[in-house]
C-alpha cells in the first residue's frame, strides 16, 4: 500500500508551508496584516501535520521504500518591498495548493482504505488550506495594482 | 439650574415599559442671555457624539449664542449632552483658521483660496498624468462631515480619479459595525429603534461605556430603570463604568477575550434550551456549525480564557435567556478589540437564535463612536460602495456607472477598497503621493503615533489638511484648507437609529472659512472631472441639490432617502428607508423577519472571520439565503500582542464624558476643559500596591512603541489593566512647543500597536501590552482625572469632586 508516501508527501508540504508562512509573516512585519495572520496560519499547519502524525506512523508499516522525486521544492526564502510581498504571497500559495490536492488525494485514499478517523482529519484539514488560499488570492488581488502599476 | 459638569446626566424622568418617555428640555445660553433675546432657532443635531441628538441653535445678532434640545424629536426628547451644551462655544475660537495655508519650507504661511487649490490641483494634475495616477492619491475623511460632502468626495474619488485609496476615521470607529451587520443580515442597516429602550426588558451592554459616549441614550436607560418593571441590565466591561456600576452583571473580563465570551454564552443559551428553534429553522443559516464551534466552550473554560468567575458567565447567560426583549448595544470594546467582527457578530447571534429583532424591546444597536459616521457608510466615503451596494456585484456597480455616467471601469472595483492603515502604509512605501485628510486629526488618532508623523512628514508626501484648527496632524501638512464647521454650514446626517436630521447654517463662518462641501466642488470644478458625454461629473452646487443627487443613488436600496426633504427634516428626524412604500420612514427593519441577504441585493458575499478571506460570488449564491440571516461562528485565538515578562499590563484606551476624540472642539470649550484638563492614568488598587504608587503620583506607561506620562488615578479597572484616555494630543501640552518638537509622551496612541480586525480592518486600540514605572511623588495633588465616569474614585477617598460651578448652570424643564 502506497498510501503511507502520499501522507508523508502532505505531511512534509503541511511543514513546509507552516515554516514558509513564519519566514514570509516574519519578512513583511511592516505589512501588519500579513505578519499576524501569516503567523495564526503557519500554526495551523504545524497542527495539521502534527495530525497527520499518527497516520503517517501507522501506515508507513505497511509501507515499502519511498520513491525518488516524491517531494517539491516550492520555497527558496523570502523577497523585500512591494512586488517582493506579491511574490511571497504567490509562493505561499503554490505551496498550499499543493496541500490542497494533496488532502484530496489522501481524502480518497482514505476512503479506500475504510479509514473514517483519517477521513475527519482530512475534512478539516482541507477546509482550513481552502480558506488559506482564499485569504492568500484575496490579500494578493488588493496589493497588485498598486504594487505592479502603481509603485515605482 | 442644573450643574451638567457635576451631573452629565441631568435630572431622572423616570417611566415603565411600554410607556412614553418623558420630555425634558436641556438648554444653555451664555453670557446671560435668556430666551426671550433670542433671535432666531436654527435646527440642528448634535456632532460632538453618535446618538443624533436634535437641538436647536440660539442665534442673536448672527452670532451663536447657546443650544436648546428639541421636545419633539424622537431620539432625545429635549435632552442634551454635556458636550453639546457647551461645545459650541469653540465655533467662537479665536485659534479658528480663517485663511488657507501652505508650506513654505518649514513654515506654513498665509495665502489665498485661489493659491492653495492652485497648488492642490497642480500636484493632482501632475500625479493623475501617466498610467496608475489614481493610485497616488488617497482620501482620509470622518466621521464628522454632512452626508452630502460625503457623497461629492466619493464621487470625485470613484468617478473622477478613480482610486479605491477613500477612508475616513469611522475605520477607527465604527467599520466594524457595519461589517458585522453585513455579515449577520446582508446588508449594512441597524436593525432597531432607540424606542427599543422604552419597551425591552433586558438590557446587554457590550463593550460600551453609553454613560460616556452617548449620554442621553444612557438617560433613557436610566429613566427606565429607575421606573416600574425596570430592565434587568448586563455590562461586558473590563472598568467599572457607571455602566458597569449601574448593572446587575457586571463582567470585567480580560481585555482582548470578547469571543471567548460570547462563544461561551451561546453555548449555555443552546445547552438550556434558551433558543427560538422555529426562529432559527426559518430564518437563519448555520446554527449546526455555530452549536459545534461554540461546543468547546464550556462555562470553566471560558473563565479561565477571560479571567472571570464562572458563576458570572452563568448569571449573564441566565439574564439574556430569561429576557423576552433583549435589547443590545455594541461599541468600541467590541469593536476596537481583538477578534472585533466575530464578536460582534455573536452578538447578532444572540439575537438571531433568540428570534429577538425586528420587534419592539427586541433590538441591536451595533453602536457609532461619531455623528455622521453612518453618513460616511452609506455614502462610500470609506471604503464602501455608496448606497450600500456590493463591490462584487458587477450589476451594483454597472447601476453606479449608469448614475454617474462614467465607464464602469473607472470605478476601482477590481479590488477590495484600500482601508486606512493600508492608505498610510502606501503613504510610507511613497507610492501614495497626495494624502487628503479632511476633518480629522490621525497625528493623534491613528496607532503607534511615531510612525504615522514620520509618514506625514515625508517630504514627498503632498498632504492636504482641511479643518477647523492647526491640529497636530495640519502642522504638518503642505497645504492648509479653513473650513466651516456645525452651525456654519447646511447638510444632513443620520444617527444610530437611522434617524435623518438636517443641521441649517445660523452663522457665516469666520474669515475665509469654506463648508466642506464648497471646497469639495471647488476642487472638482478645477480639476474639470467629465462624465462619458463631456458634462460635468459634480452636476450639484449646493447641499440641497447634492443631497438630491444621493436621493437618486439611494433609491431602491436598503437606505432609501427618496421621501426626505429637506423641509420635512426641519420639522423633525426621519428614519430611513423612506420612500413611496414607507412615506414616514421605517422603525424597525426585519420586523418581517427577511433579511437582506438576497444575492442580487446583499452588500457583501462574505468573509473569513478568522483571516478576512473574501468568500465566493458562486459560493455565496451556492447557500441560497432566501432572506435568512447568517449565523457565524469562529473560535477564539489569542490577541496579536499579549503581555510578557518584559511588558506585565494590559493597555486600554478610551473616553471621559467631557471629551470627544482629540479635542478640537471640547478642548475649547472652558466648562469642558476645567472638567477634564489633562490626560491620566488608570490603575487598579492591586497594580498601584504592588508598583508603589497612589493617587496623583506622576507614572510612566511604556509599551514596544512609546511612552506617555500620566498622573495615576487608583479606581476600579480590573486589576493587570490599564487605561489612558486618548483624547490629549500636543497642541496645548503644557511644555508648549509644536508637533515634532516637544515630548511625545502624551497621546495614548504613543503605546497602541499598528494591528487590526482581519475582516473590519479596524485597529485593535482595546488590547497592548505595557508596563508602568513610578516617575514622581503627587506632593498630595489628586490626579487630573474627573470624579465622574469610568475615572471615579473610590468612595470616601477624599478627592474634589469634578463640578462645573457657575459657568456650567444649564436648564433641565420637564414637560
Amino acid at each position: 500500500m502506497q498510501l503511507a508516501h502520499y501522507l508523508g508527501l502532505l505531511h512534509r508540504a503541511q511543514q513546509r508551508l507552516g515554516d514558509a508562512f513564519g519566514q514570509v509573516g516574519a519578512a513583511h512585519r511592516e505589512e501588519p496584516d500579513v505578519f499576524h495572520t501569516c503567523e495564526k496560519l503557519a500554526a495551523q499547519c504545524r497542527g495539521h501535520a502534527e495530525k497527520l502524525d499518527p497516520f503517517a506512523r501507522r501506515y508507513a508499516e505497511q509501507a515499502p521504500t519511498e520513491p525518488d522525486r516524491l517531494h517539491s521544492e516550492l520555497f527558496s526564502g523570502t523577497r523585500t518591498g512591494p512586488l517582493g510581498l506579491l511574490r511571497d504571497l504567490q509562493d505561499l500559495y503554490l505551496m498550499a495548493a499543493e496541500c490542497d490536492i494533496c488532502w484530496t488525494v489522501v481524502g480518497q485514499a482514505a476512503y479506500g482504505a475504510r479509514d473514517e478517523e483519517l477521513l475527519s482529519v482530512v475534512r478539516s484539514g482541507e477546509q482550513e488550506t481552502a480558506i488559506q488560499l482564499k485569504w492568500l488570492r484575496t490579500r494578493m488581488k488588493q496589493a497588485a495594482p498598486q504594487a505592479l502599476v502603481v509603485a515605482e | 439650574m442644573v450643574d451638567r459638569i457635576a451631573d452629565p446626566w441631568g435630572p431622572r424622568t423616570p417611566y415603565g415599559p411600554g410607556e412614553r418617555w418623558p420630555v425634558r428640555v436641556d438648554s444653555f445660553l451664555a453670557d446671560g442671555h435668556t430666551e426671550a433675546d433670542v433671535q432666531r432657532w436654527v435646527p440642528s443635531a448634535s456632532i460632538l457624539h453618535s446618538n443624533g441628538d436634535a437641538m436647536d441653535i440660539a442665534v442673536i445678532d448672527d452670532r451663536i449664542v447657546g443650544v436648546r434640545g428639541r421636545a419633539g424629536d424622537r431620539i432625545n426628547h429635549g435632552r442634551v449632552d454635556p458636550k453639546d451644551l457647551y461645545g459650541w462655544q469653540a465655533n467662537h475660537s479665536p485659534d479658528r483658521l480663517r485663511r488657507p495655508l501652505v508650506r513654505e519650507g518649514d513654515r506654513l504661511v498665509e495665502t489665498d483660496w485661489d493659491t492653495a487649490m492652485g497648488r492642490i490641483v497642480a500636484r493632482s494634475k501632475e500625479l493623475l498624468d501617466g498610467p496608475g495616477g489614481w493610485g497616488h492619491f488617497g482620501f482620509y475623511t470622518s466621521g464628522q462631515l454632512f452626508l452630502e460632502e460625503y457623497y461629492t468626495l466619493s464621487v470625485i474619488g470613484k468617478a473622477g480619479i478613480g482610486t479605491p485609496h477613500m477612508d475616513g476615521n469611522t475605520r477607527l470607529c465604527t467599520a466594524t459595525a457595519a461589517t458585522a451587520l453585513k455579515a449577520s443580515f446582508g446588508t449594512d442597516g441597524q436593525p432597531g429603534s432607540y424606542t427599543d429602550v422604552d419597551h425591552c426588558d433586558a438590557i446587554a451592554l457590550w463593550g460600551h461605556n453609553v454613560a460616556e459616549t452617548q449620554t442621553v441614550l444612557w438617560m433613557r436607560m436610566l429613566d427606565r430603570r429607575r421606573g416600574p418593571n425596570p430592565p434587568a441590565m448586563l455590562a461586558v466591561d473590563p472598568r467599572a463604568t457607571p455602566v458597569a456600576r449601574e448593572a446587575d452583571v457586571h463582567l470585567a473580563l480580560r481585555n482582548g477575550t470578547n469571543l471567548a465570551l460570547l462563544n461561551g454564552l451561546l453555548r449555555e443559551l443552546i445547552q438550556h434550551g434558551w433558543y427560538d428553534e422555529k426562529y432559527v429553522t426559518a430564518h437563519t443559516l448555520g446554527f449546526d456549525e455555530l452549536c459545534r464551534v461554540v461546543e468547546d466552550y464550556p462555562v470553566a473554560k471560558v473563565a479561565e480564557i477571560c479571567d472571570l468567575p464562572a458563576r458570572d458567565i452563568e448569571r449573564a447567560a441566565e439574564l439574556l435567556g430569561h429576557s423576552d426583549r433583549l435589547l443590545s448595544t455594541v461599541l468600541q470594546g467590541f469593536y476596537q478589540s481583538n477578534q472585533a467582527t466575530a464578536a460582534s457578530c455573536q452578538v447578532n447571534n444572540v439575537h438571531l437564535i433568540r428570534g429577538m429583532i425586528g420587534r419592539p424591546g427586541a433590538g441591536i444597536y451595533q453602536m457609532n463612536g461619531q455623528p455622521t459616521a453612518q453618513n460616511n457608510r452609506e455614502c462610500g466615503a470609506d471604503g464602501d460602495l455608496p448606497g450600500l451596494r456590493n463591490w462584487a456585484n458587477e450589476e451594483h456597480v454597472a447601476e453606479l456607472a449608469r448614475l454617474w455616467n462614467v465607464k464602469v471601469d473607472t470605478i476601482p472595483h477590481w479590488s477590495p477598497p484600500t482601508h486606512a492603515m493600508q492608505i498610510f502604509r502606501y503613504a510610507e512605501q511613497g507610492s501614495v503621493k497626495l494624502l487628503w485628510i479632511s476633518a480629522t486629526n490621525p497625528a493623534v488618532s491613528l496607532p503607534d503615533l511615531a510612525r504615522v508623523r514620520r509618514i506625514l512628514a515625508r517630504p514627498e508626501l503632498f498632504v492636504v489638511v482641511q479643518d477647523l484648527f492647526l491640529t497636530e496632524t495640519a502642522e504638518l501638512a503642505d497645504v492648509v484648507l479653513p473650513a466651516a464647521t456645525w452651525g456654519e454650514k447646511t447638510g444632513t446626517f443620520t444617527s444610530v437609529d437611522r434617524t435623518v436630521h438636517i443641521s441649517d447654517k445660523a452663522v457665516e463662518p469666520p474669515g475665509e472659512a469654506r463648508p466642506d462641501l464648497d471646497i469639495f466642488l471647488d476642487y472638482a470644478r478645477r480639476m474639470d472631472f467629465r462624465d462619458a458625454d463631456g458634462a460635468p461629473l459634480i452636476k450639484w452646487t449646493g447641499p440641497e441639490s447634492a443631497f438630491a443627487a444621493w436621493q437618486e443613488c439611494s433609491r431602491g436600496r436598503p437606505c432609501d432617502y427618496t421621501g426626505i426633504t429637506y423641509e420635512r427634516l426641519r420639522a423633525g428626524g426621519i428614519q430611513w428607508p423612506c420612500d413611496d412604500e414607507h412615506p414616514d420612514g421605517t422603525e424597525r427593519l426585519y420586523s418581517d423577519s427577511m433579511f437582506n441577504t438576497d444575492p442580487d441585493y446583499c452588500e457583501s458575499y462574505g468573509h473569513d472571520l478568522a483571516t478576512g478571506a473574501e468568500l465566493l460570488p458562486e459560493e455565496y449564491r451556492a447557500k441560497q439565503p432566501g432572506g435568512r440571516a447568517f449565523l457565524h461562528a469562529v473560535p477564539y485565538q489569542p490577541s496579536p500582542e499579549v503581555p510578557s515578562e518584559e511588558y506585565p499590563l494590559l493597555l486600554t484606551t478610551g473616553r471621559t464624558v467631557y471629551q470627544f476624540h482629540t479635542r478640537t472642539k471640547t478642548g475649547r470649550a472652558t466648562q469642558l476643559v476645567h472638567a477634564a484638563p489633562e490626560s491620566w492614568v488608570e490603575l487598579s488598587p492591586t497594580d498601584a500596591e504592588r508598583l508603589g504608587v497612589g493617587e496623583g503620583d506622576l507614572v510612566r506607561v511604556e509599551s514596544p512603541r512609546g511612552a506617555v506620562r500620566g498622573r495615576a488615578r487608583i479606581c476600579g479597572v480590573r486589576p493587570g489593566v490599564v487605561f489612558v484616555p486618548f483624547h490629549y494630543g500636543y497642541w496645548d501640552a503644557a511644555d508648549g512647543v509644536a508637533p515634532g518638537q516637544g515630548r511625545h509622551d502624551r497621546a495614548a496612541n504613543e503605546l497602541t500597536i499598528t494591528a487590526w480586525d482581519p475582516v473590519s480592518k479596524q485597529p485593535i486600540f482595546k488590547v497592548a501590552a505595557v508596563r508602568v514605572v513610578k516617575e514622581a511623588d503627587s506632593a498630595g495633588r489628586p490626579s487630573p482625572a474627573p470624579t465622574v465616569g469610568g475615572s471615579a474614585p473610590p468612595e470616601g477617598s477624599g478627592i474634589p469632586a469634578t463640578v462645573g460651578g457657575p459657568a456650567a448652570e444649564s436648564s433641565s424643564r420637564e414637560a
